[in-house]
Order: C-alpha cells, then structure tokens, then sequence
C-alpha cells in the first residue's frame, strides 16, 4: 500500500494551496475531495440551460498575490475580472459610487469624502499590520517559541512605527463595532451602511456587533495583499479551483476526486491515515485537512478519540452563517433605475441604512425570517459573456441575514424557500423594476444548502465566525492553534485556522510552511 | 423541630432521623450541600470506634452517577487516567481524572455494577463535565445521587455486624468487592470499600430503608459497640490511612482561580493511577509532557517529632519554605504525628528531613514550635484484616 507524506482533506483552495507548497518541497501529497470538483467554495455550477454560476463564493477580494505568482496561477488559467466599484443602490435612484478612496453621486458632502480618505489611509494601516501577523502563523502568547516572539515583536514595533495616535485608536477600535465607528467619522447613511456591509458580510453578525471593526480591517487586508476591491473570476469562480487544481498537479499532487473521506484512522495516539468512502484506506505521515474544525473534529476523527476539553471547545465553536444567496438566470440584462447600462457590470450594494441591517439581524437570532435584506449583487456575465447564452444574463447576490436554522426547519416549513425568494424578488423589483419578467430560473441558497453542498458547517464559508475570540492565536480554539491539531499526526489547514477564510490562500500557504519547518514528513 | 422542618439552606439525608437523634453534640458541618455531623459525643471516641468496633458514618452527600449504555466502559476510560478494563464486574477501582491539561479535578471510586454498567462517585459535582464528556459516546448519565441512601461500616467488627442484619457469608467478599443482599425485600448493595484504611464496607440502599437500615444496624451491633462517627473522626483515620482529600489536599481544577494552584496526579503522587498506555484520556499529552519536563511538586507523608498536628505548617529546609501541610493529624493507632504536605522539587525523597513550623495556642498564647519531621514511605496505619479474606471474626 502507498504510504503518502501528508493526505490533504479537501481539494478546496486552501487543501489545494497547502499540498501545492507542500509538493513543492519534495512531499508525496495526496488530495481527496468529496465533491467531483476541486475549488471547494470556489465552485462554478451549471443552471438552467446555458447559465453558470458561481453557486457558493461570488467575489475574490483576498487572494494573495504572492500565492498566485509563486504558483503561477495565471500560468494554469486564473483570469480575475477588473477591479470593481461600489455602486450602493439609494432608493431615489441617485447612487453612491465608492471606488478605492473617493467616493462620488448621493449628494455626498466634501466632508465625507475627506473623511473617508482619512478613514480608508488609517483601515490600511491597520491592515498592514494585520498582514504582517496573517503571513505566519499566529505566535502564542504564552509558550512562545523564539519565532513566536520575533513575530510578536515585529507587530509591536509595527504598532508602535504607526505613531501614537494610530496605535491609540487601532487598541481602542478593534475590539469595537463598526456602527459606532461610523457615526464617528461620517453623515451619509448610504456611505455608513455600505462599509458595514464588508465588516458583516459572511458572519452572523450585525453592524452594531461588538468585533465589526476588526472583521472589516480583515477585509481590508486584502487591498494589502494586493486585490483593489472585488473581481470576479473569469469563467465562474470554479476556474481559480481548476487554475489550483493544474497548479497542484503540476507539482506532483496526486488529486481523488468525487471520493469523500469518511473518517480518519486513529493508531494509538496518533492520527495515521484516512478511510474512504470506496473503502479504501490510505495511511500518510500526516492528515491535513482543510475541512472545517467541527467537521474535522466531530464527524471526521470523532469526539470520543480527543480529550473532553477539546471535544467541548469545537462544540462551542460558533460556525453559523448569516449569509445566503440569490441565483438568476435572466433573459436580458436587468435595469437597475439611476445605473448606467456600463455600470451594471460593477458591484451593485442594496443596503439603506445600517439601522436597516441591524433590525433585519433581529429576527435571524430568533430562528425567524426577516422581511428586509441586504444584497451584494454580482452581474457577472456583463464582463464574461461565456457564463450565459447570447445576450442573457445570470445574477448572484450575497443575501444578508439569512437564519442558518428556521424555527420551523427549512425543510419542514413548507415553501420557506419559496418565500424568502418572493421576499428577495420583491424587494429587487423595487431597485431593479421588471427583473421579475426576465427570470428563466432563479434558485435560493440558505446557509444550511452550503452545509450540505459544500460540506461548510453552519454554511460559514471562514469555516466559524471571524470573532476576535476565534481569531489570530485563538484561531479555532486553544488547544488547534498554529496548524496543528489536538491529536499528533493531525494538522489543518482550512479557513477555520488562522487567518481565516474569503479565498485568501494564506492559511493553506501558513500551514505547509508550519508543516514543513516542523520536519515531520522528513 | 428538625432541620428539615426548619427548611434550613442545607439538605438532609435520608438518615437525618437518626443521625439527628445520635447527634449528641448537636456539632453540624456542611458537606456538598447536605447537612452532616462534625461530631456525634467524642472525637476521639468515635475515632477509636473504627479502629476497635464498628463506626459508622452517612455518607449519602457523596455524589453518585450511574454511567450506562454500550460505550460506558470506553467513556469512562477517556475520562480517569487509569485502565477502567481492569475492574472487573462486582468489583470496586478508585480513580483520578484530570482536564485537558493534566490539572486534577477529583478523585473517587467507580463501580462496575454490571456489563457496561458503572457508578462513579465523586467528591465534586461533575454533572456538567459528565455530559460534555458524552459528547461522541453512546451513555446514558443519570445523577443518582439523591435515589440511593449509603453508610460506610468500618472497623474490626464491621463484618459480623452487617452479618448479623443479613448479610450472610459478606465475610468471603474480597476487599473493593461487590455482594448483594436482601433486606426487607429491597436490594441491599455491599461493597468492600472505605475511607479509613481498615476492615470496611459501605452499604447502599434504597432512601425508604435508610431509617430502617440504621435502626437494624444499632440495634445488632450495640454489643458490639457500634458508633456513629462523624467528618471529624473520619479526617484522623483517612490521614492515619494515607488517603487524599480533594479540596483539602489539592484544589480541583475547576473551582481552582489562582494560576498555578492546581496538580497534577504526577505531582500528587497519583503516578500509579495513570496508565500511559491507554491512547487516550483527558490530559494524558499534558502529563506526558510533564513527565518528560519534570515535575513542580512532590506530593509526602511526613513523620513530625513530637504531637502537635502540623497543621497549616510551612515546611523548611535550610530555614527556605519549600512547602506547606495540607493535613495534619496526631493519629493514636499509629501513634504518630502525621501529615500530608505539597513540597518543591527536588525535596521530598522518602528520607528527606525538613523542619515544619507549627504553630499552636494555649491559653491565647500562641506557640512556635520547630519540629523535625521525615518524608516517609507509605501510610503507618496498614493492618492485615484490611486485606484478609475471610475477613477476620470478632
């Protein structure tokens, strides 16, 4: 029987990320992946007749541009659209155009506009800094090794170099929200509510959420790491899974599709291989897994075969999701009132005000629908024609707040899908007048159809709630931090581990790196 | 009017009546919520009834939980640190369980009533830690604690006393063994266990015989001289017996504030409970990482010169505090001043003689008194009846 270096669970970004450094040095990889296609959350499917689309992640915004040269991603087929604006949809139809640092229409003041400026040049800063602890793997505090305490004093001497002020208000903000924060720097509901949007957006939070602040400088990480806004993939959001997909290949990364894992072997005291859902079983110096760390725990090894504490942190890690999607397919481009034909192609925002997204939070917590949403709306088949047939059009949006659970269960609560999509129609109708007319098919996904298609628990696509108390060195949970697991032989590599997850790549990238300084697989 | 009348804070046990009536002193204590005699008449007396007849002591406050279902053997065995296979049916095994980090968090006894079917009794409450436990395991955990009345017998006549109400050829029942017997047409369990280091059973039993039960007990054993015995008389026995107690002598993990406060069994002398060779329990990486890296503590017994009880001591070397007493008692049978004390290592070799720094009033005059005392090996009170079987007849 062959016996691998590492066997990387899941093919998704970071699985696909982690076997790719890790092959790169030398290691037999083997990548196994339930689903028939790599990419994970990256995934394009078909729908209707003609139409693709990227059914679970809609934008890139994080990748880091390092990975995709030293993986020469463009080289295996990545094409990322054109950076995009922010077309924040105002019910009068008079838009707020956010684009990089300037912000135009909606009557902004010249106030705002300067504030912005000055809030965006200090988010970066922030972020800077962030990234210097998101390119490593997060240094403990106590038991801290001599890296550990290299990179701790780097990002003190960061903090420090940002002069006091900065220092000041980074200590005093990111444990804060973003609501708070927003009325300190600026008047315009619409420019509030449309940077609270990227501080919530794939959590279970809501702008007035204590953390947002922090969510948001994580968000804003990715303008460090190279991205300016959000892009779509070229060819569906599947093609970066296949562009990583060649890349691992290339380095000799032996990929099982279509084959899930049904557990892991435990041998004694260590984690010593995987079993397959043929039956097969295939043993390997290291398990890796990039599935998230409930799944990874709890159906994968199993809760009996770690300790009572650790079995206790992974049930109490939070992973559920807030965020749903809306999928279209349209006969003909849709007309937003106030958006310019050319601009449809750009990230259209529907979120009024951040009152507004804070009262649709309410329900979600109760288990209940909310009657008012806030969409992310992606065109995508305006800059890649291939997604659709001649002249049609699909369109995806990013829903906020969708319950994880209904009180009444998704599927026991007759036509709960149905109604949440007639709830979503009706409220685009008002922005998008006619949109109703163009529907060839239209689909919605709530955070349990992630769960069971992609294999997410609670449908979280950072694998658990990017909260400061699951960040960083508590990234998921003491006792699984720096990408090792709970039982020797077991290490991860997902979103769930830290920095986390929107297709960023640095975790799969920080953990190989772990691995291979560890000198396990030699 | 009685406690129970007077709805105090604590509860009482289903032996209340009696123990109420026994209670001479009227010298009441709290245990885990239950209100239970610090003394009944005399200390010392009830003292010398374990070691020269029968005492008996309530022991219903002692938490108890019945562990059941197909992976009940396997749950108990990642949650103690020792091999739970090895206690065979009808058998009794005591045992230790940490957290994840090797911390203490109680000791106690577990019961292997039937195939997978277990009771834990445990000093502590550890309803919630039980349950997270279960996570992954099919068992069923039920709190019995208030559905089963339990009185520990022990001394030298323990034997023929429980015989007399019954318990017919208990004398054959090898030490942390398990019998059953009839009495009064409910099931009467008898296990051959105890915390006084000597000849000893605890009896369990439905609540509605507890009364009954008592009554039998003293009324068979009053020419044998059977006492009731109180928490105070049981503290010199169990210290005599070289017994630990949680709380007293090691802060369980979860009630423990302070860093650095807890042990580990390593460091509480608990290394013959902890069987690495298990794949799997709760703080067996942290322990084996201890082992490797050493030990902060040694857990000893010390002799003390002279017969004031150490208690509260600090314990010197070279006039340095490398230490301190967690019990202290001067114990009549052993004839020794014995006590229980947490020391720094390296300290603490069976041999190593360290000064302990007592102090102790008469007459509002407060005393210090510097005796020299000797890290010994093993309990001093171990006599042979506690082993023997037959258990020897008086």
């Amino acid at each position: 029987m062959t016996k691998y270096d590492a066997i990387v669970i899941g093919a998704g970004h970071n699985g696909l990320i982690t076997s790719s450094y890790l092959a790169k040095a030398g290691k037999k990889v083997l990548v196994v992946d339930a689903r028939s296609q790599a990419g994970g959350c990256a995934s394009t499917k078909a729908f209707a007749n003609g139409f693709h689309i990227s059914d679970c992640a809609q934008w890139v915004h994080q990748l880091d541009d390092k990975i995709v040269k030293e993986l020469s991603l463009e080289m295996h087929g990545l094409r990322l659209g054109k950076a995009k604006r922010t077309i924040a949809l105002q019910a009068i139809g008079d838009h707020l155009t956010v684009d990089g640092d300037s912000l135009s229409g909606a009557g902004i003041s010249a106030a705002d506009k300067k504030a912005y400026k000055a809030f965006r040049s200090q988010m970066r800063a922030f972020a800077k800094l962030m990234l210097k602890l998101y390119r490593t793997r997060a240094p403990k505090m106590v038991d801290a090794d001599w890296g550990d305490r290299m990179t701790l004093l780097s990002v003190g001497l960061g903090l420090k170099m940002m002069g006091r002020k900065n220092m000041q208000d980074m200590m005093r903000l990111v444990l804060i929200n973003i609501y708070d924060v927003m009325n300190e720097h600026f008047e315009h509901d619409g420019l509030k509510a449309a940077v609270a949007l990227d501080a919530i957006t794939g959590t279970n939070m809501g702008p007035r959420s204590p953390n947002t602040v922090f969510t948001y400088i994580h968000r804003m990480v990715g303008e460090a790491l190279g991205n300016r806004g959000v892009s779509q993939v070229m060819g569906g959001m599947g093609s970066l899974g296949g562009a990583l997909l060649s890349a691992a290949k290339t380095q000799g990364v032996e990929v099982r599709l279509g084959e899930a894992v049904t557990r892991m072997i435990k041998t004694d005291d260590r984690v010593t291989g995987v079993e397959l859902s043929s039956g097969d079983v295939v043993e390997a110096t290291a398990v890796v897994s990039s599935a998230d760390p409930t799944t990874t725990y709890r159906d994968l090894l199993g809760y009996r075969h770690i300790e009572a504490g650790q079995a206790r942190r992974v049930e109490q890690y939070r992973t559920r999701s807030g965020t749903g999607k809306l999928h279209l397919a349209l006969s003909g481009l849709p007309s937003f009132t106030g958006v310019s034909a050319e601009d449809h192609s750009q990230r259209l925002i529907i979120a009024p005000s951040m009152d507004t997204m804070e009262t649709c939070l309410n329900p979600i917590k109760y288990r209940e629908l909310t009657s008012q949403h806030v969409f992310d709306i992606s065109i995508p088949s305006i800059e890649d024609p291939t997604l659709a047939p001649s002249g049609q059009h699909v369109l995806t949006a990013l829903v906020h707040y969708v319950p994880y659970e209904l009180k009444t269960g998704w599927d026991s609560h007759e036509g709960a899908r149905e109604q949440l999509l007639e709830s979503l129609l009706e409220q685009l109708e008002a922005y998008a007048p006619g949109v109703r007319d163009l529907i060839i098919a239209s689909e919605v996904r709530v955070p349990e159809d992630f769960e069971s298609s992609h294999g997410v628990t609670g449908g979280n696509w950072h694998h658990g709630e990017l909260s400061i108390d699951q960040s960083l060195m508590m990234r998921p949970f003491p006792g699984s931090t720096q990408y090792t697991g709970s039982v020797e032989g077991l290490y991860l590599c997902g979103a769930g581990s830290h920095p986390g997850g929107s297709l960023m790549g640095l975790a799969g990238k920080n953990a190989a790196e772990e691995i291979l300084k560890q000198g396990v697989l030699s | 009017m009685s406690a129970a009348e007077r709805k105090t804070m604590l509860l009482t046990t289903p032996f209340h009546s009696r123990v109420e009536q026994y209670c001479e002193l009227n010298d009441w204590g709290a245990w885990q919520g239950y209100t239970t005699p610090n003394s009944y008449f005399d200390v010392e007396l009830e003292y010398f009834a374990i070691r020269s007849t029968a005492g008996v002591l309530d022991l219903s406050p002692m938490n108890k939980y019945r562990i059941s279902g197909p992976d009940a053997q396997a749950f108990l065995n990642r949650l103690v640190t020792r091999d739970v296979s090895k206690i065979g049916v009808n058998r009794v095994g005591y045992a230790v369980w940490c957290n994840d980090a090797g911390e203490l968090m109680d000791d106690g006894t577990i019961f292997h009533l039937a195939e997978n079917d277990y009771r834990l009794c445990s000093y502590m409450r550890a309803d919630e830690w039980l349950e997270w436990n279960a996570l992954g395991f099919d068992v069923t955990i039920n709190n019995e604690s208030d559905d089963i009345a339990a009185l520990a017998i022990q001394g030298p006549v323990s034997c023929t006393i429980l015989t007399l109400i019954g318990c017919e050829g208990l004398n054959e029942l090898k030490p942390f063994g398990i019998a059953r017997f009839d009495f009064e047409g409910v099931e009467m369990m008898v296990s051959r266990t105890g915390f006084t280091g000597d000849l000893g059973y605890e009896v369990w039993i439905d609540p509605s015989k507890a009364e009954a039960l008592w009554d039998q007990l003293f009324e068979k054993g009053r020419d044998y001289l059977i006492k009731p015995i109180g928490s105070h008389a049981l503290h010199m026995a169990r210290i005599e017996a070289g017994f630990l107690q949680a709380k007293v002598d090691f802060v369980p993990a979860e009630i423990a504030v302070r860093p650095g406060r807890t042990r580990t069994p390593l460091e509480m002398g608990l290394d013959w409970q902890v069987d690495f060779n298990k794949p799997l329990f709760n703080g067996r990486a942290a322990l084996l990482k201890q082992k490797e890296e050493g030990l902060r503590y040694r857990f000893v017994l010390l002799d003390v010169e002279g017969n004031k009880p150490a208690e509260h001591s600090f314990i010197l070397k070279n006039g340095k505090q490398i230490g301190i007493v967690t019990s202290a008692a001067w114990c009549p049978t052993a004839k020794s001043n014995l006590a229980f004390a947490q020391v720094e290592m390296p300290h603490g070799a069976v041999g190593d003689e360290f000064v302990a720094e007592i102090y102790y009033q008469r007459e509002l005059q407060w005393t210090r008194l510097m005796a020299p005392c000797k890290v010994i090996d093993g309990p001093l009170f171990n006599p042979p009846r506690k082993r023997q079987t037959p258990a020897p007849a008086h």
